[in-house]
C-alpha cells in the first residue's frame, strides 16, 4: 500500500493559529482554497499536498508567455521545508504567513533562503544566476527590448556588486540583509504584498 | 484566462516577494480596492430549489454569469438570495463545475437543453471534461445529423423526397422541371411521369424477359420452338423502341434540368440510363451481320441494367446500395480469404487426382468450380473425386467450408466494428488533445493580451494619474492582481512584455539600424565585446540549434570584424536577410530555416550590437562601451555609455520609432 493514498490531515486549526499570523477565518479561505484548487486537471495531486507538478502547473498558468518551470522549482523547494517532495498546508500557512504577514527580516530570510538553493548559508554566482536565469525565463521570448542571453549574468553582476561587501564572491545572510536595508526601493517594495489575503 | 486558480493568485502574488531584492527599477503600486475580502455563502435559488456555495468558489471562473458581477442581475434583495427561473437538475452539473473545475455531462438529459443551460450561464461547452467529452460530442452530432436530414428533406434536396411546397411561381421553369423529377408529388404532371416511366420500365424488363421464351412454333416449318423473340420481331422491336424513346426523352430532360449538369453527368443513376439506353443506338447503327451479331447480343444483356432504374422509386433499393457500399472493405477480405482457401484447396485436389484417367479434374482452375460448389456445401455432383487421397481431401475441404464460411463472417464483423471503433477513438483522442493544446494557447494568448491591453491603457495615461483608475474597465480584482504581479515581473528584469508582432519589428528595426552604422569605426574590443552580445542574440532567438555553432560563429564574427574595415562591414552587411521574416520564420522552428536564418542573423548580429547595446540599469558601468555612443536625447536606456543622463523611464508607446530615431542620429556621425 502506497503512502501517496494515505490522506494527509493537517494540524489542527487552533495550533496553525497560534503558530501563524492568520486567522482562524483566513486559514478556512485559505484551507478550502489548498484543498480544492479547481482547474488543475492535468496533474491529479493526492489529497491534503500539493507535489511539485502541481506547483509548476499552477505557476505556469500566471506566466503564460514564458516557462515558469524552473522558478516554480525553486519556490518549490523553498516551501517544502522539510525536503519531503510535497508541500502540505502547514508547509504552505507558514511560507504565506512569513510572506505576507512577517517582519521585514524574516521576508528577507526567507528570500535568502530561496535564493541559496543548496542551503549552505552563502549565495555564490552560481546560485544566483540559475535563479536570475529562471526569472528571465519567465519573461518568455517576447519581450521589449529583446532579451539577451548575458542579461541574467549581468543582473547577477550588479546583484553582487551592491551585495557583496567583502567581495569574497559569496552573499552571506549578514551582508543580504544589511544591504537590503540600506536600499530604500526594496524596503518600501516589501510592503507591497501585505494585502494579498 | 487563468481560470480557476484564482484561489492560487495570493500565493502567486506573495511568492513574488522573492523578486524583491532583485528588482533593479521600483516596483509599481499594489492595485487599489483588494482589500482583504472575506469568504461568505451564498444562496442560490434556482426554482426553488436552494444551493448553498463559497462565493470564492463562484469567482473561480470570472468570465461566466455566476463568477462575474452579471448576477447582481439575479438578486433578490428581499430574500438575499439569487434567484434563477431554469432547471434545478441541470444547474447542479453546473454548480459542481465550478467546485471541481470538471464540466460534466449528464447521461440521462437532451443535449440541448444541457447546451442551453451552459450558454445561458455563460459556460463555453469546450470545458467539458475528458470523461464525458466523447459522449457530450457523440450526441451533438447525432442531433446534428438528425436536424439535418429533416432541414435537407425539407428543402427537398437529391436524397429527399418529402417536401411537398410548391415552388414560388416566379421560378424559372428549369427549376421547375427538376423539382418535378426529384419530387413527383408536388405536382400532377410529375406523378403523371412518374408512373408513366416506371410503367415503361417495367415493361420493357418484362419483354427482354419474354423475348427469350419460346414460344409454339405454329404452323411453321418443323417443330422446332423458337423464342418469341424472334417470332415476333416486329412487335417487340416497337416495344423496345417506345420505351427507349421514352427514356431518352426522360435522359434528356433530366439532364437539361439539372442544376449542375457535371454533377448529375457523375452521378449514378444517369449512368445507369445511359448503359440501359445506349444498347439499342448502338444496334440500330452496327449493321445486322454474323461478324458482330454476337458482340451485338452481349450488348443487349446491358439491357437488364434498366431494372435498376427501379432504384429511383424505391427507398429501399436505395438502402441497400449504400449498405453494400459502406460494408465494401469487410466483404473485400471476406472474399480474399475465401480465395486463398479455394487455390489451396483446388490445387490440392488436381494433383490427388491427377493420376485418374478420365478425370474432371483438369486443370487447377477447373478443380475451382469444384472447391467452390464443396465449401459453399451446394454439392452439384458434376465433379467428384475417384481416388482415396481425392476423397479425404474433398471431405476436408467440405468440412472446412462449412468453417471459412460460417464462422469469420459474424466474427469478421464484430472485430471489424470494434476496431473501427478503436479507430474512431484514437481519432478523437486525436482531435480532443488538439482542442485541448489549443484551449491552453487561447488561455495563455488570452492572458497575455488582455495584459498588454492594459499596459497600453496605463501608457496612455502615465502623465494623468498614477493609479489605473480609468483604464480599469471592467477588470476583475484577479486581473487587476494579475496584471499587477506581471508588472512586477516586468520592473524586476527590466524588460517588457511585448506581443508577437512589436517583437518582430524590433529585431527587424534593430537588423535595419545596423546597416545604418556602417560609416562608425570600431575598436576591437567593442567588437570583441559586442560580439559576446551578438551570441547572446542568436541564441535568444535560436534556441537550441545555433549553441553549437555559436562558438565558430563567435571566431568567425570576432575575426572579421575586428579589422575594422569597412569592407568588411559591408559585406556582412550585406548578408542581411529580412529582418521581421527570418523572425517569423523561426518562430515556425523548421530546421532548415533555423540554420539559415542563424547564419544571417549571426553576421547582421555583429554589427547590431556595436551601436545599440542592450537595455541596461541606470548603475551598471559598462567595461566595453563601444565608440559610437553619441549624446543621445534622454530617456534612451539603451544609450551604451554610463554618463549618458538615462530617465530610465522608458515609454512603450514611442517603440520602433524611437529606435529608428536613434539610429539616425548615429549614421550622422
Amino acid at each position: 500500500m502506497e503512502m501517496a493514498t494515505v490522506r494527509h490531515r493537517p494540524e489542527a486549526l487552533e495550533l496553525l493559529e497560534a503558530q501563524s499570523k492568520f486567522t482562524k477565518k483566513e486559514l478556512q479561505i485559505l484551507y478550502r482554497g489548498f484543498k480544492n484548487p479547481g482547474a488543475i486537471s492535468f496533474y491529479e495531486c493526492p489529497s491534503g499536498v500539493v507535489n511539485e507538478e502541481t506547483f509548476k502547473e499552477i505557476y505556469s498558468q500566471f506566466f503564460p508567455q514564458g516557462d515558469s518551470t524552473t522558478y516554480a522549482h525553486f519556490l518549490f523547494n523553498a516551501f517544502d521545508t522539510d525536503h519531503n517532495g510535497s508541500v502540505s498546508f502547514e508547509d504552505f500557512v507558514m511560507g504565506l504567513s512569513i510572506l505576507l504577514r512577517g517582519t521585514v527580516q524574516e521576508k528577507l530570510n526567507w528570500a535568502f533562503n530561496l535564493y541559496d538553493i543548496n542551503k549552505d548559508g552563502y549565495i555564490t554566482k552560481e546560485e544566483m544566476l540559475d535563479i536570475m536565469k529562471a526569472i528571465y525565463d519567465m519573461m518568455g521570448k517576447c519581450t521589449y527590448p529583446v532579451l539577451k542571453e548575458d542579461a541574467p549574468r549581468q543582473h547577477v553582476e550588479t546583484f553582487f556588486q551592491k551585495m557583496d561587501k567583502n567581495k569574497d564572491g559569496v552573499v552571506t545572510i549578514d551582508e543580504f540583509i544589511e544591504s537590503c536595508q540600506k536600499d530604500e526601493n526594496i524596503m518600501r517594495s516589501m510592503q507591497l504584498f501585505e494585502n494579498v489575503i | 484566462m487563468a481560470a480557476g486558480v484564482a484561489t492560487w493568485l495570493p500565493f502567486a502574488r506573495a511568492a513574488a516577494v522573492g523578486w524583491l531584492p532583485l528588482a533593479q527599477q521600483p516596483l509599481p503600486a499594489a492595485p487599489q480596492g483588494c482589500e482583504a475580502r472575506s469568504d461568505e455563502v451564498l444562496v442560490v435559488n434556482v426554482s426553488g430549489r436552494r444551493f448553498q456555495t463559497w462565493k470564492n468558489t463562484l469567482d473561480r471562473y470570472p468570465d461566466t454569469l455566476l463568477g462575474s458581477s452579471e448576477k447582481e442581475f439575479f438578486f433578490d434583495p428581499d430574500s438575499g438570495e439569487y434567484f434563477f427561473d431554469r432547471d434545478p437538475d441541470l444547474f447542479r452539473h453546473v454548480l459542481n463545475f465550478y467546485r471541481t473545475g470538471r464540466l460534466h455531462c449528464p447521461r440521462q438529459e437532451c443535449i440541448q437543453a444541457f447546451d442551453e443551460e451552459l450558454a445561458f450561464y455563460g459556460i463555453v461547452p469546450e470545458l467539458i471534461g475528458d470523461c464525458c467529452l466523447e459522449e457530450y460530442r457523440d450526441r451533438k452530432k447525432e442531433n446534428a445529423e438528425r436536424l439535418a436530414e429533416d432541414e435537407e428533406a425539407e428543402l427537398g434536396g437529391p436524397g429527399g423526397a418529402g417536401a411537398d411546397w410548391a415552388l414560388p411561381p416566379g421560378s424559372p421553369f428549369r427549376q421547375r422541371l427538376w423539382r418535378a423529377f426529384e419530387n413527383p408529388h408536388t405536382s400532377t404532371m410529375a406523378l403523371v411521369f412518374y408512373y408513366v416511366t416506371g410503367f415503361f420500365i417495367a415493361v420493357s424488363v418484362i419483354a427482354n424477359v419474354v423475348e427469350t421464351i419460346p414460344c409454339a412454333a405454329g404452323g411453321r416449318a418443323g417443330w422446332q420452338e423458337e423464342p418469341c423473340g424472334d417470332r415476333f420481331p416486329l412487335a417487340f422491336f416497337c416495344m423496345d423502341t417506345a420505351c427507349v424513346l421514352i427514356f431518352t426523352g426522360e435522359y434528356l430532360l433530366r439532364l437539361f434540368a439539372a442544376p449542375s449538369r457535371g454533377r448529375f453527368l457523375r452521378s449514378v443513376m444517369s449512368l445507369i440510363d445511359a448503359v440501359a439506353i445506349l444498347p439499342y443506338y448502338i444496334g440500330l447503327f452496327v449493321p445486322k451481320n454474323d461478324d458482330l451479331s454476337g458482340a451485338f447480343v452481349t450488348l443487349r444483356v446491358f439491357r437488364v441494367f434498366r431494372i435498376f432504374k427501379f432504384s429511383r422509386h424505391s427507398q429501399g433499393l436505395r438502402i441497400l446500395g449504400y449498405t453494400l457500399k459502406s460494408c465494401a472493405s469487410e466483404l473485400g477480405f471476406l472474399l480474399f480469404s475465401l480465395t486463398m482457401a479455394i487455390i489451396i484447396f483446388a490445387t490440392v485436389m488436381f494433383y490427388a487426382e491427377k493420376g485418374t484417367s478420365k478425370t474432371n479434374f483438369t486443370s487447377i482452375p477447373a478443380a475451382f468450380w469444384y472447391t467452390i460448389v464443396t465449401m459453399t456445401t451446394l454439392g452439384y455432383g458434376d465433379m467428384v473425386p475417384s481416388t482415396i487421397a481425392g476423397k479425404i481431401f474433398g471431405s476436408i475441404c467440405s468440412l472446412s467450408g462449412v468453417l471459412v464460411i460460417a464462422l469469420p463472417v459474424p466474427v469478421i464483423v464484430s472485430n471489424f466494428s470494434r476496431i473501427y471503433h478503436q479507430n474512431q477513438r484514437a481519432d478523437k483522442r486525436r482531435a480532443q488533445q488538439k482542442v485541448r493544446l489549443a484551449r491552453i494557447r487561447m488561455a495563455k494568448s488570452g492572458t497575455t493580451t488582455a495584459f498588454l491591453q492594459y499596459k497600453r491603457n496605463r501608457g496612455l495615461e502615465v502623465g494623468l494619474c498614477p493609479g489605473p483608475a480609468l483604464s480599469t474597465r471592467s477588470r476583475s480584482a484577479f486581473e487587476q492582481q494579475h496584471h499587477h504581479l506581471l508588472h512586477c515581473l516586468e520592473k524586476t528584469t527590466s524588460h517588457e512584455f511585448t506581443d508577437e508582432s512589436t517583437f518582430s519589428e524590433a529585431l527587424g528595426v534593430i537588423s535595419l539600424g545596423g546597416r545604418t552604422s556602417r560609416s562608425t569605426s570600431v575598436s576591437s574590443q567593442a567588437v570583441i565585446g559586442t560580439s559576446a552580445r551578438a551570441s547572446g542574440l542568436i541564441s535568444s532567438c535560436c534556441p537550441r540549434q545555433s549553441k553549437q555553432r555559436r562558438a565558430i560563429r563567435l571566431a568567425n564574427s570576432t575575426a572579421s570584424v575586428s579589422r575594422g574595415s569597412m569592407q568588411e562591414l559591408d559585406t556582412l552587411a550585406g548578408h542581411r536577410s529580412p529582418g521581421p521574416q527570418s523572425r517569423a520564420s523561426l518562430n515556425a522552428k523548421t530546421h532548415d530555416s533555423l540554420t539559415l536564418n542563424c547564419d544571417s542573423q549571426d553576421l547582421v548580429a555583429a554589427i547590431i550590437s556595436i551601436p545599440t547595446p542592450p537595455a541596461n540599469t541606470p548603475d551598471e558601468s559598462r567595461p566595453h562601451s563601444p565608440a559610437s555612443d553619441s549624446g543621445e536625447g534622454p530617456g534612451r536606456p539603451s544609450g551604451g555609455s554610463s554618463s549618458s543622463n538615462r530617465g530610465a523611464l522608458r515609454n512603450s508607446s514611442l517603440g520602433p520609432s524611437y529606435l529608428l530615431h536613434n539610429t539616425v542620429k548615429i549614421s550622422s556621425l
